[in-house]
């Protein structure tokens, strides 16, 4: 007999119960930079409209950081969320957080990609929590990610220092039901009165005084929400300590009534000492299971010399030292395979992402690659988004990619280097996010460098989010920061306009300075989407 | 009760649009239910595959451990052979016999289908045609669901329902293709598995 839950229920990603919980928390904003798999988050908050709750895309994480920095100061609670790489990004603002302390509770849900889904790394937040000595919650369901929250607010509050929630791709994109609470009241406006946001030395050697003295409240208050729980049975040979989901592929390994060893589920850091020390008296060996770096597994080891348990894990390859974690490996690694049949195999081909039919970077990399031929084929520095793809064949067209940025300032150092022509590729959403800082440089200097900016109009590879610089107001910018007139070029991006495209870079190419050509079409899917909503409006109209 | 379902196709092709029918109805119904998904640049046009587990009982890991899954459900041939390793040795695979060629090195049609009968407990639906027969050409996903259905611990009316719900913003033809994409495909599966 199925019991329907008591408590309203939802069916959401892991992303969205975050969101649903801090919008329950009684947030009065929320912050982010589009960035798989973290991006649902705001978008869920976003999606529902709440008159009190502010919700507007920022230009980059750091700004976003502040943002929500800026709503803690005035009294109010804030969420901010970003990927993993966006932490790096706002790590300035994320690591002196810790010695400003917090006024309104400031929650940063950070979304890590373990196996580099959609990622150029795979960095584990802990260490940043860690590094910035701000406690860490790692959830590891979707009911877990809703209730944490709240408890992170709460926990933020009370310490008055902001709290990470730590998730990883695979709760980030799972769906599964949630209960929900009731919601709670905002806070009130009530600015900060302290002189501890004023981080001059003689302030901030207090404040930092104050947060390492404040780690023993860390402590105490994730050991009340019991952030590290026994399972399993009292004593055995071998003890498990896994952490986050990793909870979850384990106790998928055991059956129904089937004993489990001595196991640790820990989702709050600063891990709980007592708990920790309770297990490893209770076991020879141990076993560490983490979806990420082997954050606790490193600490576990110490000096070879001073190791008197053998630790098992990512570093001696009872886990593979990279990628996903999956259930596959957790039952491997407790040498519990042996249920699988040889698959009937067959001709199979790898399908990697491609750009899309239609789209107009496709166009503009192939009058780079004709304008570029003269000069054996050259090199192109390019950026993150859905122009990366043009690494892959049939383009072949791009020579790096490294960090939101990257292209322009790149472009720079080769151009000082001798390289030329020096021609660096970015997305317009990218350009805002971290170009124009680069592009800064160039402009001083008149680096002979071509900027070609890809202004599609929208965030492309993150389902379609809203750019902060397009079109006329691009160009504006662009003349604006001090580009020359005569050398900031407008092209179309399309089959026909190839020769016109193709004469324009090559003009650019010559001009010993700073150029930048826009190649401006809307993104294919952004079409879609366009048409799509408008339809849905007509067919609702209709209905009317 | 367990049914554990890899959802598989290239992106694009509406498989998202399944799970998410499937979570719906499976959440009606009372079921318990973990759907993980892929977003991001995986979606381009790439491989794209969900893992869909329905229990009355609580589920405990997002993703289907390899050799456990209960049904392959693709919408595209080649996909369905990619994610085999996950099927139980009695599992079912329901896949499209139409081929999604958007890569150069396609491997012939024929060898990846005669791959795929050799699976014991297999059905192979004709999507192009029924999906044209239904009067839409996108509603391969919808044909795919409808074979499925004998399947799945899930009422076949309940999931109609829903379908009709779901498109119901695009206006009635697009609702009563998808209704009859829903049908050919059940009854093309039913056909086959008798």
């Amino acid at each position: 007999m199925i019991k329907k839950p008591e408590t309203a229920a939802e069916m959401l990603l892991g992303d969205e119960a975050i969101a649903l919980g801090a919008i329950h928390a009684g947030i009065s904003g929320a912050f982010a930079y589009p960035g798989t798999p973290s991006t649902e988050i705001f978008e869920f908050v976003e999606r529902q409209k709440h008159p009190d709750i502010a919700a507007r895309w920022s230009t980059n994480e750091k700004v976003a950081f502040e943002e929500a920095l800026g709503m803690s100061y005035a009294g109010k609670r804030a969420l901010v969320s970003m990927k993993h790489v966006g932490l790096n990004v706002a790590a300035d603002a994320f690591v002196n957080s810790g010695i400003t302390g917090v006024t309104g509770g400031l929650v940063l849900a950070v979304a890590d990609d373990p196996g580099m889904h959609s990622s150029q790394n795979e960095q584990d937040s802990r260490y940043y929590a860690h590094f910035a000595m701000i406690p860490c919650i790692e959830p590891s369901d979707q009911q877990q990610a809703y209730d944490l929250v709240r408890q992170a607010f709460d926990i933020s509050e009370r310490l008055a220092l902001p709290v990470m929630i730590r998730i990883v791709t695979r709760l980030a994109h799972s769906r599964a039901v949630v209960r929900t609470s009731a919601p709670r009241p905002q806070n009130p406006l009530k600015p900060s009165e302290s002189r501890s946001w004023i981080l001059l030395p003689s302030i901030a050697r207090d404040g930092y005084r104050r947060l390492v003295e404040k780690q023993k409240e860390v402590k105490a208050a994730l050991a009340e929400v019991q952030c590290c729980r026994r399972h399993g049975v009292e004593k055995g040979p071998l003890g498990i300590i896994c952490t986050g989901i990793a909870w979850n592929y384990l106790k998928e390994c055991f059956g129904e009534g089937e004993e489990m060893p001595p196991t640790l589920h820990v989702f709050g850091y600063p891990v709980c000492e007592n708990e920790l020390e309770e297990l490893l008296a209770s076991v020879d060996e141990v076993l560490l299971l983490e979806d990420g770096y082997p954050f606790l597994e490193d600490k576990l080891r110490g000096y070879p010399t001073r190791g008197r348990m053998k630790v098992h894990g990512r570093f001696d390859g009872t886990v593979p030292r990279t990628g996903e974690l999956t259930p596959d490996i957790v039952l491997g690694a407790l040498n519990r395979t042996g249920h699988e049949t040889p698959p009937p195999s067959g001709p199979l081909a790898p399908r990697p992402p491609a750009l899309c039919s239609g789209c107009p970077h496709a166009d503009a990399f192939e009058a780079m690659k004709v304008a570029l031929k003269p000069f054996g084929g050259g090199r192109v520095f390019a950026d993150i988004g859905c122009y990366t793809l043009g690494a892959l064949p049939p383009y072949e067209a791009i020579h790096s990619c490294v960090d939101m940025g990257a292209s322009i300032s790149m472009a720079i150092g080769a151009a000082r280097a001798g390289l030329s022509p020096a021609v660096a590729v970015i997305g317009d959403s990218t350009f805002v996010h971290s170009g124009m800082t680069g592009l800064m440089d160039a402009i001083l200097e008149d680096t002979p460098v071509t900027l070609v900016i890809l202004d599609n109009s929208t965030v492309g590879m993150t389902g379609g989010q809203k750019t902060a610089a397009s079109g006329p107001n691009l160009e504006k910018l662009v003349k604006g920061l001090g580009v020359p007139e005569e050398h900031v070029r407008i092209v179309n991006p399309i089959s026909r306009e190839r020769d016109t495209i193709t004469r324009v870079l090559n003009e650019e190419f010559e001009h010993q300075g700073v150029s930048v050509v826009i190649a401006a079409r809307i993104c294919i899917q952004e079409i879609k989407r366009v048409n799509k909503a408008k339809k849905a409006k007509k067919a609702e109209e209709e209905a009317k | 009760m367990k049914c554990d379902i890899i959802l598989c196709g290239v992106g694009g092709q509406g498989i998202l649009s399944i799970a998410a029918l499937l979570d719906m109805v499976a959440l009606k119904e009372g079921l318990h239910i973990k759907q993980a998904e892929v977003h991001g640049m995986a979606q381009r046009g790439g491989a794209v595959q969900s893992h869909l587990r329905l229990a009355d009982e609580p589920i405990h890991s997002d993703l289907i451990p390899r050799g456990k899954a209960d049904l392959i459900l693709s919408v595209e041939p080649m996909e369905a052979l990619r994610y085999l390793g996950h099927m139980k040795a009695d599992g079912a695979l329901v896949s499209s016999a139409s081929p999604f060629v958007n890569i150069p090195d396609y491997p012939k049609i024929e060898k990846v289908l005669q791959s795929l009968r050799r699976v014991g407990n297999h059905v192979l639906v004709d999507t192009r045609a029924l999906a044209r027969e239904a009067g839409h050409p996108r509603t391969e996903n919808t044909v795919m669901l409808g074979a499925a259905t004998p399947f799945l611990p899930l009422p076949p009316e309940r999931l109609k329902e829903e379908l009709a719900r779901a498109f119901e913003s695009k206006g009635q033809r697009v609702i009563d293709a998808n209704e009859k994409a829903f049908d050919l495909g059940r009854e093309a599966s039913l056909s086959r598995v008798g």
